[in-house]
């Protein structure tokens, strides 16, 4: 599985991989504008392919915002 | 995707520029993007010291680098503003950041210098805790530039931050609002210069800006600005923005280029009647200046803990 990481609150989830980048934030119902997805402190872009055993973190840009 | 620039693997896509970068050339887009903002308003000439207001998150601190990037004299200031744990670790990041870069961050602390802090001055004085601190911010970078001898105080202001005030003075049409929403703000009697060269650039590529360029800043957000009316706008604008890229640039860039100057005149009839503060010599169109009333109110209150406020 693909170990995500939200804020406000922190929270981790499980998903099945393979899933791109763009389907997990569709699928939590996330603009891809107000977050960030960091892997192994690197950005993972939209079209980047998530795969078992990778740890995500979802991180929001926006002052306040959550993820 | 492939970096626009050098084809190799993209780490970020910005929609609004239809590009997709590497670290490396992100890197490039952002500095370029603060030197455009720089030059087309005019905000500093080559060689002028800068006071950057640094809170320890994202913004901040990539203004400071950019800035220092770019060959500017920046120094940092840090105002200790009393919110708990949050306040602690914005100043930790703060520090951090100035002492792995060898750069001067000047720290004024509210409680220590003025007696009192953001909670138990807003509950004093009975403002809101953001009015209380923006009061309390405005004043003390005017002091600190003005004492230091810096030509201006930068902030880190974003597109999003300056898209989503638009967006709510244009709401309820806040005419005098409109007329001060500039990304430079000219140096007058007593006010230094302020300048927001970040406002070519979104809250997305800040926080990617620093974590390309490794800069350890604070995620969390202030708790006491939690669910205010303008993270809603925030979102509504990036809302837009999804199936419109490039809708909130335009909103606000165009307001600059088409409106802005519809609505100088109240700011412009304001400065007329100022005259300075009995108690501290700051440029105010009252007897006692709005900060040095909020000092009066607050210090020697009794201390109140940090508390997210109710919104209605």
């Amino acid at each position: 599985v693909v170990q995500v990481t939200l804020r406000n609150p922190r929270r981790v989830l499980e998903v099945d991989g393979p899933m791109r980048v763009e389907a997990l934030l569709n699928r939590l119902e996330l603009n891809r504008e107000s977050v960030l997805v960091i892997r192994n402190d690197t950005l993972v872009p939209g079209d980047a392919v998530l795969d078992d055993a990778d740890e995500v973190e979802i991180r929001p840009v926006i002052s306040g915002g959550s993820a | 995707v492939k970096c626009r620039v050098c084809r190799g693997p993209a780490v970020i896509d910005v929609r609004r520029h239809n590009a997709n970068f590497c670290g490396e050339h992100f890197i490039d887009h952002c500095r370029e993007q603060v030197r455009r903002a720089i030059d087309r308003f005019e905000m500093l000439s080559p060689g002028e010291r800068v006071l950057v207001a640094v809170s320890g998150g994202k913004d901040s601190l990539a203004l400071w680098d950019i800035l220092v990037d770019l060959g500017y004299e920046a120094d940092g200031l840090y105002l200790g503003l009393g919110i708990g744990e949050y306040s602690d670790a914005s100043g930790d990041h703060a520090r951090a950041f100035a002492a792995t870069r060898g750069l001067h961050l000047v720290e004024v602390d509210l409680r220590e210098d003025h007696g009192f802090d953001v909670p138990t001055g807003a509950k004093a004085a009975r403002r809101a805790p953001c009015s209380a601190c923006g009061l309390s911010k405005r004043h003390l970078f005017n002091t600190a530039a003005l004492d230091g001898g810096y030509a201006a105080v930068a902030t880190g202001h974003n597109l999003d931050d300056e898209a989503a005030v638009l967006f709510g003075n244009v709401l309820r049409w806040n005419t005098e609002y409109l007329g001060r929403q500039l990304p430079v703000l000219p140096e007058r009697d007593g006010f230094p210069r302020k300048v927001k060269p970040l406002v070519r650039l979104t809250e997305r590529e800040t926080a990617a800006y620093c974590v390309v360029r490794g800069i350890d800043y604070l995620v969390d957000e202030c708790p006491m600005a939690a669910g205010n009316r303008h993270l809603a706008y925030k979102e509504a604008l990036n809302d837009i923005d999804v199936s419109s890229p490039g809708a909130k640039a335009a909103f606000y860039f165009e307001f600059l280029d088409k409106a802005s100057h519809l609505f100088t005149s109240g700011t412009e009839a304001n400065q007329d009647g100022l005259g300075e503060c009995t108690s501290c010599g700051a440029p105010t169109t009252t007897e006692i200046c709005a900060f040095c009333r909020l000092v009066e109110r607050a210090a020697g209150a009794e201390p109140v803990p940090v508390r997210a406020p109710r919104r209605g």
